[in-house]
Formats: C-alpha cells, structure tokens, sequence
C-alpha cells in the first residue's frame, strides 16, 4: 500500500511538469511582455527604456523559448506567480484570497452531489423499470443536460425572488456579523446549482453499478441464508456498488472547478473563478496562467486522494 | 506482394458480402434504435430544432440583428411573438439563428476532436510502445485541467469569435475520445481476423483503416453523439460570460448575458427563458439520441 502511494505520488511529478509546459506554451502565446508582467507595474513606471531592455537581456528574453521556461519555472518554484497587471498585486496573493471561497463551494457541490447522487440511484436501483425509477432516470438526464448557469438562474428565481427564502448572491450579508452559519446560507444556492449536473451522472453510475451487483451470485446466498433485504442491500451490496462511484467522484472533480466559473459568476461569488473571468476580460495573462496552474495543481492533488480512497476501499486492491 | 494481399483482402470481403443473407447490421441497428422510444422521440424533435434552424428566414422573418425603435424590452406581440430584448432585437428571430450556431459549433467542434481522437487513438493503440506512452501521457495532462477554465483562457489569448471557440472547443476537447478509440483498438487487435490479414501480408495502414477501425467505431459515434451535447453546453457557458459567440451575433449562450441582472430575471421572462430552454431541450434531445444508439449498438443485446 505505501509503495503504491509512493508511485502513485512519484506518478504526479511528469503530470505537473506537462501542466507547467503546457501552461507556458498558452502564455508565450499571449501578447505582451514578460518583463511587465514580473514587475510591479508602480516601480515599472519609474524605469527608465534602458534599464527594462537591460532587464530583459539579463532576464534571458532574448533567448529560445525553452530556456525562457525553464527560467519561468525556476521563479515559479520559488513561489513567485508574477504581478497581476489589473490588481497590482502578486498573483499568488490574489488567488490565495479566492481559492478558499471555491474550495468551499466545490467541496459543497461535492457533498451534495454525492449524497443525493447515491440515495437516488440507489432507489432507483432497487425498483428498477418502476414509475419511480423512470422519473428519478429523467430527473438526472435533466441534470446532465441542464446548463449549471441557466439552473443558476431558475434557482434565483424561484427561491430568492419568488419566495425570497435564501440571497441571490454573494458570500455573506453585510449587514451581519460575519458568521458560519451566514456563509453556509449562501452557499446553498451555489452549490446545488453546481451539483446538480454531477448528481445526474453519479445517479446513473451508481444505479447501473448496484443493478450489477445485486444481480451477482453471493447476493443470492446472502438472501438464502435469510438475512433481512435491508442488511443485503447495506451491508452487500452497497459496499461493491460503490467502488467504481469513487473512481468517477475523482474524474467529476475537473467539471466541478469549470462549473464554478459559470456558477461564481451567476451568484456574483468571489471565488478563484470569478477572478478567472475578470482576468480574462482585463487580458491579465500572468493571474490567467496562476490561476489555471494553481487549479490543475489541485485537481492533481484531489486525483490522488480519490485512488488512495479507492485503495482504502477496496482490500482486494494491493497494487503491486 | 502487398497488392496481391490486398487482393485477396478485397476478394474475401466478396465472398462474405454475397454468402450472408441476414439484414445488414445498419438495419439492425435501426430496428433497435426504433424500439428505445425516448431517443425516437428525441430525434424527432432534433429534426425540427435543425429544420427550423436551417429554414430560419422563413420561420422568423424578423431580423436578429436588427434593433427595432420600441421593441426594448417589450412583451411578445403578435408581430414578435418572443418580444424584444434589452437592445431592441427580436428575440424569436435570435432563438431560431441562434440555434444555427450553437447547432453548428456543437457540430464542427466534436467533427474536429473526431478527427484527432481517430488519428492519435489508432496511434496509440496500434504501435503501442514509446508512441502510445507519450500521447497517453499528453492524455492525462490535458485531462487535468478544467477544460472550461482552460478553453476561456486560450479563447482569451486568440480573441473570442465563433470560429476560435469551434476551433479551441474542439482541439481540447478530443482526450475521452482518443482513450475511447485506442482500448477500442487494443481489443479488436488481438481478434483472429486481424491475424489472418497479417498472415495475408495486408499493409498495416490498411489492417488498421479497413479491419481494425470501423470495428472501434461504434462506441465512438456514441461518444460523439455525447460530445455534441456537451460541446453546445460549452459554447453557452462561453457565451454567457462573454468570451464565445459575441453579441449582435445571436447564440442561446448570449442571449442569456442580459439575465445576469436580478431586475431582468425578475420582470421580462421572454429574455432568459426561451433561450435557456432551447439548451436544455436540445441537448436532454442528443444525450437521449446517445443512448439509443448505445443500446442499439452495443453486441451483448443482439440477441432480444
């Protein structure tokens, strides 16, 4: 089990370096300049010509574009993003500020995908070709095809504006004391806005996975022997049938973080997305590349932790 | 030698074309696809979204891009029977042209990552080796960014039209497919009918064009059918944060940009509603198409 972590995390060092390369390759696309973009623009302003084309030279620009990455690389390792040209501020500071915002709504959208993802493919499953079952496959083949930003907006509409039960957006009332309870208010909307298409999926995964199992031999035995169907069902079959529901909770995670951009900007969200899409509406390249580096970095990460799940799941996975 | 093999390649083939009496499988397969009444359904309804959006001037005479004086806003009439949106356009005229490029991006987007799927896939899953550990790594990384955000930010550097967003939505988007097409082929390569034209001498370039593709195709067209769906989805989302389509040009994405002011969800229905529909309606449409022509594809129900 510990070599296969150490692999697996040994695996994640060639991922990370592609990320950087391709990364880079979008970036040196883009117009402008580098040195611009590693300066704070204020003390930029008070450069003279000659000593940016001095810094230039000695930065390397003139050199080939592979020595001009490794370059890059060595100032991202060191934990320098470059400046946000439209904030002003390093890009490391500025996404800091956002990540937490989407993390938590991701992590949100997660947990509600999951749980209603499971209980209602699991209903389904066990009356399968019932009237409930063909409803709850309808409901989820709406949530797949429902664009999360229109949903977005039926759920302002019915539940804010319409019976103003919850905020049409933001991350917290002013007006309060900043409080948990006010932040997990304002997250529902958002994250069941953003679950909902994975919910679909996961419904279908879940209900073909269980049908799968319950159709198998040792589900029979464990009936014969007279053991109550809801002990089957929980203590069976439930259990196998989730195995390959955690692989495609791993796999949900990069749609989730695209998703967020649409849903942040609906719900007026001050998360990584959002700054995603002023970002590119200002054409700040260098926050643009942070953002996407820091993402993909996290995807990566979460991608670990859903197969070492997977391991600690599955006892019959030793991976050697 | 490699003629004389192909010869008797193509002479096999018409042997086994003129003994067999059963319905070809194209029939079979439409048999199948028939009896699955939601993707029926659905296709029915994809033919009239497309002849609608193709036959646009005469179902919606009205200009899209036009702005009338005193439409702004107005509630649909007999004249524009969807009313005006916030610049003075007629939104029944913008859904059905719009339709034309959300139909059309969709289309050209997964023709596009198709095209490359089948090319690196068969690559990959043909060589083996070196040549498949790169592109399946190239695989994984592009799979680890989350391709919305990805998409926005090469879309930020090319500039937003409806033609880099077909291109990028496209080039981006082939990853799934290629890993599709290349187990695909690792399977089909190991039937006995590929050993057979190996021990004729068929080249490989016609071993993997007439024997082993057309043989992985079938859940790919699923997948594309798939891709489709998800590509229109896109090119909305793009749409409506204003890095796709851009306005006067309708697409169903924008035209939900306005939307975004609590006052506008509130009051005029006509200007999110219609639009966000048409989305849902067609894309629920394709993904059902999709999974009639999974199950009417797929061996393992041949036999009910």
């Amino acid at each position: 089990m510990s070599q296969y972590l150490l692999r697996r995390i040994l695996l994640i060092i060639p991922l990370l370096f592609g990320v950087t390369v391709m990364n880079y390759t979008i970036y040196a696309l883009a117009p402008g300049d580098p040195v611009s973009a590693m300066i704070d623009p204020m003390e930029q302003r008070q450069m003279t010509p000659e000593t940016l084309k001095e810094m230039r030279e000695a930065l390397g620009l003139n050199k080939p574009l592979p020595v001009r990455y490794a370059l890059w690389l060595k100032e991202v390792l060191r934990g320098n993003l470059g400046y946000s040209i439209w904030r002003i501020r390093p890009v490391s500071e500025v996404i800091r500020t956002g990540i937490g915002n989407t993390i938590g709504l991701v992590t949100m959208a997660l947990l509600l995908s999951t749980i209603g993802g499971l209980l209602l493919g699991i209903i389904s499953a066990l009356k399968p070709y019932s009237a409930l079952d063909y409803a709850l496959t309808g409901f989820a083949f709406a949530g797949v095809a429902m664009p999360g930003f229109f949903f977005a907006l039926v759920l302002i509409y019915l539940v804010s504006l319409r019976l103003g039960l919850l905020p049409t957006g933001g991350i917290m009332t002013p007006e309060l004391p900043p409080s948990v309870s006010d932040r997990l208010v304002h997250l529902i909307l958002p994250g069941i806005a953003l679950a909902y298409e994975s919910m679909g999926g996961l419904m279908r995964y879940t209900r073909s996975s269980m049908l799968e199992v319950l159709g198998l031999e040792y589900v029979t035995t464990a009936r014969a022997k007279g053991l109550p169907e809801w002990l089957v069902v929980g203590r069976h079959v439930f259990r196998n049938a989730l195995l390959p529901v955690i692989t495609i909770l791993g796999l949900r995670l990069p749609s989730l973080f695209g998703g967020a951009v649409l849903i942040e900007t609906v719900f007026n969200f001050p998360g990584i997305g959002l700054t995603m899409v002023d970002a590119t509406k200002q054409r700040d390249y260098p926050l643009l590349m942070g953002g996407v580096l820091i993402t993909a970095t996290l995807i990566l990460f979460s991608n670990l932790l859903a197969d070492m799940a997977y391991a600690w799941a599955d006892p019959r996975i030793r991976y050697d | 030698m490699a003629e004389q093999a192909i010869k008797a390649d193509n002479a096999l083939d018409d042997v086994w074309q003129k003994r067999s009496k059963v319905a070809t499988p194209r029939a079979r397969i439409w048999r199948r696809f028939r009896r699955h009444r939601a993707a029926m359904t659905s296709l029915i309804f994809l033919i009239i979204v497309a002849v609608l959006a193709i036959a646009a001037p005469l179902v919606a005479p009205n200009d899209p891009v036009k702005l009338y004086p005193g439409l702004t806003r107005h509630e649909p009439t007999s004249e524009h029977i969807l009313g005006g949106d916030l610049a003075g356009r007629d939104v029944w005229s913008r859904l059905v042209y719009g339709g034309r490029v959300s139909l059309s991006v969709g289309i050209v987007a997964v023709s596009i990552s198709v095209v490359i799927a089948i090319i690196l896939g068969t690559l990959s899953g043909f060589y083996g080796g070196r040549v498949d550990m790169l592109i399946m790594r190239a695989t994984d990384v592009m799979m680890t960014f989350p391709g919305l955000i990805l998409i926005m930010t090469v879309v930020a550097v090319l500039g937003p039209s409806i033609y880099n967003v077909m291109a990028v939505i496209g080039l981006l988007g082939w990853t799934g497919m290629a890993r599709l097409v290349r187990g695909q082929i690792l399977s089909v390569r190991e039937w006995d009918f590929v050993m057979a034209a190996r021990c004729l001498g068929v080249p490989d370039r016609r071993i993997m064009l007439s024997h082993i593709l057309p043989n992985a195709l079938a859940p790919l067209l699923v997948a594309a059918t798939f891709g489709v769906a998800g590509a229109i989805l896109t090119e909305a989302g793009l749409s409506f944060l204003g890095f796709g389509v851009l306005p006067p040009t309708p697409s169903w994405g924008n035209m939900l940009i306005g939307a975004q002011s609590i006052n506008t969800l509130e009051q005029y229905w006509w200007l999110w509603i219609p639009s966000g529909t048409a989305i849902l309606l067609t894309v629920l449409a394709i993904n059902f198409v999709g999974d009639g022509l999974r199950d009417a594809l797929d061996p393992r129900m041949q036999i009910s």
